[in-house]
């Protein structure tokens, strides 16, 4: 049955007067050109000093100096190498397999090179753990780039040499020995085999050495609880894809939930096969990621999660648990329990809440059901931090007892919650030297700040998941005077060697057991061969013997923590704090491509701010309100925990935010060593005390208005209705395509007859040759918006700013569409109202229907230009600018198109970009075109347009030129997977296809056929050769 | 009687003409017969001449060192491997080595250093321990004739060299027919030509005036001038105004649209390249120095180690066999400027000469880059040389004889698209085309497809 839900982006949409919601639709640039500011004024004009003749001579000569000046060209110089490296010609592109791991992010990447400049990073494609790739990640080629990064290392602010600064350690750290002062190693995790061989040489080479792992975002309390199980400081793995039930106590797994990357597997579950997918519930207080593409979302506050958790492992175990729970998630939970009932093994549970007896619970649920993608044979270690050695350290510190503390990775000073007490102890150090790519607030405290490598510039390893490793290797010379912190360490101990030589000796003892290094570095992966241990009987200090003793005194631990769990209540208002999609734990947050980028749930952009729910908000008197040009403002608040404040912190109204709960994003609110541009947001980590993301917290409004740069009302269909399609997954399996995914129909001659078979057009024949289609899949998009920063990465798209992201005038070619829709069908209103009885309850029940935003589904789609065959675009564009290939494509000209802007009125989709401003060169837009270095990372086979033309998605067209090039060049036939795109190659979760459906054997051609294709505004009649795959939505209870 | 007279003046021409033949013909002669001298000379030297090891032929010795020896040795210096003049007789009078360890060494160089041999060694160890190839190949007679030809260079050509190099110069200047030479030339038969007219002109008048006819001198017109009746004529005037108009638009759209086209550029550059050496004299390949082209969206300038693969042993200009032309002595394209042009090459890639190696001082070459495509066009190399297999110079001209290079074609967008129109895609061989042309061929019903017709006038095809 097809689905007749109302879709809105944003809840001012759901008020039917909403006149600025209506303008929008009604206008794509909202804005008028500001003519009668300059003309409008006759008296102004009239006493101008400027006459009518004056005007007249200054645009002659204008003209005649901007004619003489084209007369003559500049004189271009070419400079060839004096020797030019073996592997790099000029205009070919190198790949290297390299790996990110900086503490938050890790993954197997590849990076593209251009002569030699790493210029975009790609997923590593054979890496079977952590191959994909997030926004971070994309973005991070950017950060290498950054003009605010340390040029050489300082020393209280002054620039100093290397070799003052090694004599200045060495000589301290010597003076240290026999003093019974430590030496502390304060650093990020790095999860890398050598990294670790080599501390503990450093800690041999100096007596005392202490080694702190910090995570600004901590797991502390899962790897307390994976260690206390199984004796391993380390996190679970999950394979979703094995998964057909995934239950979810507010894991943003993803999002960044134990260093992410789990979205691919939980896309190969979502994709209906054989009628089959898996189920995926979801518990949480803010509506995450990952709440937004489950099937079923209870918002609950924190206490009542770990209720549910304690319910839900009592009614496993067939024992009773405490506590209250709402009705709607009593019914949930008992739903899963049915399920789980069918098939234990088949079903996962996930946990994000910083409690050891949650983390413990969900150990032992996931052991009982004997979980499939439960994995603890070969854990995680891409979490290490350990909050209590931190806070020992801190301690030490005020104490005097440590006499030199070096970091690396790490920022305590901002993103500590006691980064007071931090700064005070830093003082009582003898010696301090910070690791930093960019002067930051610590670096600010330090004896040293040691100008460190970009990952990019950088030798290193790592183990994501034990037994599976990833190489890093530089992919181009140090750009400054820097130098990576493992390079430091060797130095400081007097070890006559490179980092390079210390892992190639690492791996060649441990690791890779007679493989090949260069093979090892060449796939960027190395798995090891060694047999996989039993899954359930990891390696831990239970023995054999004492097996059963263990656990049953685990058991008794368990029983406890449930019923602790069981008992938690929430205190007043409860703040969750969360990583933001874009801006992770803030360490990339002087990188531009990331504050623009809109955050995949509340689409604003260089902000972070506190998300309530409606109710909570009407309480508190709080706001959000809409300005004539689609901006949106919101009301301030000041937050008070535990006597800690954070003071006008804007605030949205987010859909479906439990009551009584209010996020808060980590990541912003830094001020130092980046552009004053990127100094956006309030800092969340004051708050984030003993490393718990969940904190009671005061609320109380403050004045003033806010203004977001927020594009959730920006780029309106124009009233031209919904293009989302979605069905149920038991309708899915039940009906007829016709039923769940109808064409629209039109009417020809009186009569209505599908869309598809009126044409207004003559089609041109595109049988030969190739003719590409992209396929995107509902489905298996998780809204990440990896594909995003890909796209602005491949395709030079300026960076706006927050200013102009307000007006509207984002550049970002793809965007994904947020779709909010109300849980229930209207027909389920409908019954519910004829079934009313009395006028009590008719009134409670209207208002119980009349908030639809209170628990709303969500659907993500991807937009970017559809390439219609019958593009409304080409037709009213005067000079020809845009125009259709046989390919499929539609060409956009830039050097043609004169800037009407009538293309992107006509635009049925809204995919069109106007350059308003020059945005490269240009130093009103401070952002990485208007500097060598930033430019550095633009892509040499895409123009960078210029004030005043229009631009749009043109399917990289660069890239299949390239693969068609390569085949010819190669005489053979071009390889289905060869045709990419940015955005296609970017996606983990394999929701972007890209092909040519001429090639019957494509990936691309065999999703066409499928009974789940439809595209966007069928009726309107525009061809595009961009199709969708409806969503299905598993609802059915188990 | 003036019939004759008449007669006598034409000639009088004719011989005027031959004399003009005759000044400039016995010159062209002159080099020819300079040269032959020289190498008769050369071989009369030559001759006969008994070689260290016994007899040889320098002549078939000096074909065998250029085939097998000048990459790595030269007579009078120092290249990779040591001079070779009079090796023979050096090595057997200073050394004490003999004819045997020569043949030994020069057949298996590494089987004498492995054996130990002292000199052998100590060569190796001087020349950086670069291994000279093993000729196995080669006969002791055939090293007799290398030696022969080694020992019977003088030591020192630097005075024969120069005593040619000056010949050469005087025949230069005297011989070459330039095109000035000509033009003028035919000036003067213009010249000639003008006066005979006026001659016979005046001639016939006065045959005319003896023979006693009246010729009718202009009847002078009591009319109106030409101008005012053109200008009375309104109609006249309108029309001449238009058309006036038009050329005048014609011209200035005509200059117009060569705003910016920058056809015949050619840029001093910071070290004179002479493509016509390369490529026209030396016949090497375009791909061998621009072998991006072949894969890359760039030709590629090429690198600078590139230059030394041969510029390592040719570190001197000795000219083409004819010697240089009279125009490149106007211009001051001496031997030396040439060799002095290497200098800076070596100069750039810090190569130094004596010691033959490199000091890593370097400075890269800042040439001026002729050829400037918009950013918004995007070009590729690879796709007209190895997929189109198209001749370099269809575009760029005749390389070959560009002694400075510049730009040959417009490059502007109708010369793209004209050429996209006209060509026709080299399918034959290439796979990926296979299927392709099958349904193109059959969909245009003929047997070759244009590039326009494969979709190479879509403008997304070069602007993105």
């Amino acid at each position: 049955m097809a689905s007749n839900k109302k879709y809105w982006k944003s809840e001012a949409e759901l008020s039917p007067n909403d006149s600025i919601v209506e303008a929008l639709k009604q206008n794509e640039f909202p804005e008028e050109i500001p003519v009668d500011e300059f003309l409008g004024d006759k008296q102004q004009l009239a006493s101008a000093q400027t006459s009518r003749r004056d005007f007249l001579k200054y645009v002659g000569f204008s003209t005649a100096a901007a004619s003489l000046a084209a007369c003559e060209g500049p004189v271009h110089k070419s400079i060839p190498y004096v020797f030019q490296p073996e592997r790099i010609i000029p205009g070919v592109a190198n790949y290297y397999a390299t790996t990110i791991a900086d503490g938050f992010d890790f993954a197997s990447i590849l990076v593209k090179t251009r002569e030699s400049r790493p210029i975009k990073i790609e997923r590593n494609k054979e890496a079977r753990v952590m191959g994909g790739t997030n926004a971070r990640i994309q973005a991070s080629v950017l950060s290498l780039y950054d003009s605010t990064r340390m040029q050489g290392p300082t020393a209280k602010g002054e620039p100093v040499e290397w070799d003052a600064l090694d004599a200045g350690v060495k000589s301290k750290l010597a003076g240290l020995r026999g003093t019974g002062r430590q030496i502390a190693l304060l650093t990020q995790t790095y999860a890398s085999p050598s990294a670790k061989r080599l501390i503990s040489r450093f800690a041999e080479a100096y007596e005392n050495v202490t080694h702190v792992v910090y995570d600004a975002v901590s797991d502390d309390a899962a790897l307390n609880a994976f260690e206390a199980r199984y004796g391993e400081r380390a996190l679970a793995d999950y394979d979703l894809s094995k998964a057909e039930l995934i239950v979810s106590f507010g894991a943003d797994f993803l999002g960044d939930w134990q260093g992410g990357g789990y979205d691919s597997g939980y896309s190969k579950g979502r994709v209906p096969q054989n009628g089959k997918m898996s189920r995926h519930v979801q518990f949480e207080a803010n509506m995450s990621l990952t709440g937004a593409n489950a099937d079923q979302r209870i918002p609950l506050t924190p206490a009542r999660q770990k209720v549910a958790l304690a319910h839900l492992y009592a009614r496993l175990n067939g024992s009773a648990a405490g506590g209250e729970l709402p009705e709607k998630a009593t019914r949930a939970l008992e739903a899963v329990v049915s399920q789980i009932g069918k098939a234990p093994g088949k079903a996962v549970v996930l946990c994000g809440l910083d409690d050891p007896d949650a983390q413990a619970v969900v150990l032992a649920i996931n052991e009982m059901l004997g979980s499939q993608a439960f994995d603890v044979a070969a854990p995680r270690y891409v979490r290490q931090g350990n909050a209590r050695k931190l806070s020992q350290l801190v301690a030490d510190m005020n104490a005097g007892k440590v006499g030199a503390l070096i970091m690396d990775g790490v920022n305590p000073a901002y993103s500590l919650p006691n980064a007071g007490e931090f700064i005070e102890g830093l003082s009582k150090v003898d010696i301090s030297v910070a690791f930093s790519t960019n002067q930051n607030e610590t670096t600010q405290h330090t004896t040293f700040a040691g100008a460190a490598n970009h990952y990019l510039e950088s030798w290193g390893d790592a183990e994501f998941k034990k037994g599976h490793y990833s190489l890093m290797q530089p992919v181009i010379r140090e750009l400054f005077d820097t130098r990576q912190f493992q390079q430091c360490l060797l130095n400081w101990m007097d070890a006559e060697t490179t980092y390079y030589d210390f892992i190639r000796e690492t791996w060649g003892e441990s690791i890779l057991g007679g493989a090949e290094w260069s093979q090892a570095l060449h796939d960027g992966v190395y798995t090891s061969a060694a047999p996989e241990a039993d899954p359930k009987m990891p390696a831990g200090p239970a023995d054999k013997e004492t097996g059963s003793a263990s656990e049953a005194a685990g058991q008794v631990s368990v029983a406890a923590a449930v019923r602790r769990l069981a008992g938690a209540a929430d205190a007043g208002m409860s703040l969750v704090m969360y990583p933001k999609v874009g801006m992770g734990d803030g360490r990339q947050a002087g990188n531009p491509w990331l504050q623009e980028f809109p955050d995949p749930i509340t689409r604003v952009s260089w902000d972070n701010y506190i998300t309530i729910s409606k109710k909570d908000a009407s309480d508190l008197g709080l706001v959000n309100t809409h300005v004539a040009n689609g901006g949106m403002d919101g009301s301030y608040v000041d937050l008070d925990v535990n006597g800690v404040t954070l003071n006008r912190v804007p605030v949205i109204i987010q859909p479906g935010q439990a009551e009584g709960t209010v996020g808060l994003s980590f990541g912003y609110g830094r001020a130092v060593g980046m552009k004053k541009e990127m100094q956006t947001g309030v800092n969340a980590f004051p708050l984030y005390q003993d490393f718990n993301a969940i904190q009671s917290v005061a609320l109380k409004k403050a004045d003033g208005m806010h203004e977001f740069a927020c594009v959730q009302l920006h780029k309106t269909l124009m009233g031209r209705g919904d293009i989302i399609k979605e069905t149920t997954l038991e309708d899915f399996n039940t009906l007829e395509a016709a039923e769940w995914n109808p064409v629209p129909q039109v009417s020809l001659d009186h009569q209505e007859v599908p869309a598809t078979t009126v044409d207004l057009w003559d089609s041109f024949d595109r049988s030969i040759g190739h003719h590409f289609n992209m396929s995107i899949d509902l489905n298996a998009c998780t809204g990440c918006g990896a594909c995003v920063i890909a796209c602005s990465a491949e395709n030079n798209v300026p960076v706006v700013g927050k200013e102009e992201i307000r007006r509207s005038r984002d550049m970002h070619w793809l965007r994904i569409d947020r779709y909010y829709s109300s849980e229930e069908t209207f027909e389920a209103d409908n019954l519910k109202k004829d079934g009313f009885s009395g006028a009590f309850e008719s009134k409670s029940g209207f208002e119980e229907m009349e908030d639809p935003a209170a628990n709303p589904q969500v659907a993500f789609q991807p937009v970017m230009c559809q390439h219609c065959n019958h593009a409304p675009c080409e037709t009213v564009c005067p000079v020809a600018a845009t125009v259709h290939s046989r390919q499929g494509h539609n060409h956009m000209a830039y050097n043609r198109c004169v800037g009407t802007r009538y293309c992107a009125n006509n635009c049925p989709y809204k995919v069109r970009r106007f350059n308003w401003f020059l945005y490269s060169d240009n130093d009103e837009f401070d952002f990485h075109m208007n500097n060598d270095l930033g430019k550095m990372v633009l892509n040499p086979d895409v123009n960078v347009r210029s004030r005043g033309v229009m631009e749009k998605c043109s399917w990289c067209i660069q890239m299949t030129q390239k693969a068609i090039l390569d085949a010819k060049r190669e005489g053979r036939e071009v390889r289905d997977e060869e045709f990419q795109t940015a955005c296609s190659n970017a996606c983990s979760s394999g929701a972007i296809v890209f092909g040519d459906v001429n090639n019957p054997e494509s990936e691309v051609a065999r999703l066409k056929e499928s009974e789940r294709m439809y595209h966007l505004l069928e009726h309107v009649g525009t061809k595009p050769n961009v199709f969708y795959h409806v969503k299905v939505r598993n609802t059915n209870e188990a | 009687m003036k019939k004759v007279l008449n007669r006598h003046q034409l000639s009088a021409l004719f011989g005027f003409c031959l004399v003009v033949t005759f000044l400039f013909s016995p010159s062209l002669y002159a080099q020819d017969d300079a040269a032959s001298d020289q190498a008769a000379a050369a071989e009369a030297t030559a001759a006969g001449e008994e070689g260290p090891c016994g007899p040889g032929d320098p002549d078939k010795g000096k074909q065998l060192f250029n085939q097998n020896c000048a990459a790595c040795h030269a007579l009078n210096r120092k290249m990779t491997g040591p001079a070779l003049a009079n090796v023979a007789s050096r090595l057997i009078e200073e050394e004490g080595l003999d004819c045997e360890w020569i043949y030994a060494w020069i057949k298996n160089s590494s089987g004498m250093i492995a054996s130990g041999d002292a000199y052998a060694n100590r060569i190796y160890e001087e020349y950086n321990q670069a291994a000279m190839t093993a000729f196995p190949t080669l006969s002791d007679q055939d090293i007799n004739d290398i030696l022969a030809y080694t020992e019977a260079t003088p030591p020192a050509p630097a005075a024969p060299a120069a005593a040619a190099a000056g010949a050469q110069t005087d025949a230069g200047a005297s011989g070459g027919v330039s095109n000035e030479l000509i033009l003028g030339a035919l000036a003067m038969v213009f010249a000639l030509l003008v006066m005979m007219l006026i001659l016979v002109n005046r001639t016939l008048r006065r045959i005319a005036e003896a023979n006693g006819v009246v010729l009718e001198r202009e009847k002078a017109e009591k009319g109106l001038p030409l101008w005012k009746a053109f200008a009375q004529n309104q109609f006249l005037v309108l029309v001449s105004v238009i058309f006036l108009m038009l050329g005048a638009a014609y011209f200035a759209y005509g200059w117009m649209m060569q705003v910016g086209v920058d056809q015949g550029y050619a840029p001093i550059q910071p070290i004179h390249y002479s493509h016509k050496i390369h490529a026209g004299d030396n016949k090497i390949d375009c791909n061998y120095c621009h072998s991006s082209a072949r894969v890359s969206k760039h030709s590629g300038i090429p690198s600078l180690n590139v230059c030394m693969n041969c510029h390592k042993s040719i570190y001197e200009y000795k000219g083409n066999p004819e010697g240089p032309s009279a125009e490149d002595l106007a211009m001051g394209y001496t031997n030396e400027f040439y060799t002095n042009e290497i200098k800076k090459l070596y100069k750039a890639v810090g190569w130094d000469e004596e010691n033959q190696q490199y000091t890593g001082e370097t400075q890269p070459v800042e040439w001026v880059r002729i050829h400037n495509l918009p950013d918004f066009a995007y070009f590729n190399h690879a796709q007209h040389v190895t997929v189109g297999k198209i001749e370099c110079q269809t575009c760029h001209g005749p390389v070959e004889e560009m002694e400075i290079m510049y730009q040959y074609s417009p490059l502007t967008m109708g010369w793209c698209i004209n050429c996209h129109r006209e060509t026709d895609v080299q399918m034959e061989g290439n796979d990926y085309y296979e299927k392709i042309h099958a349904e193109l061929a059959k969909k245009y019903g003929v047997e070759k497809v244009t590039a326009a017709q494969m979709g190479g006038l879509e403008c997304g095809k070069c602007h993105y």
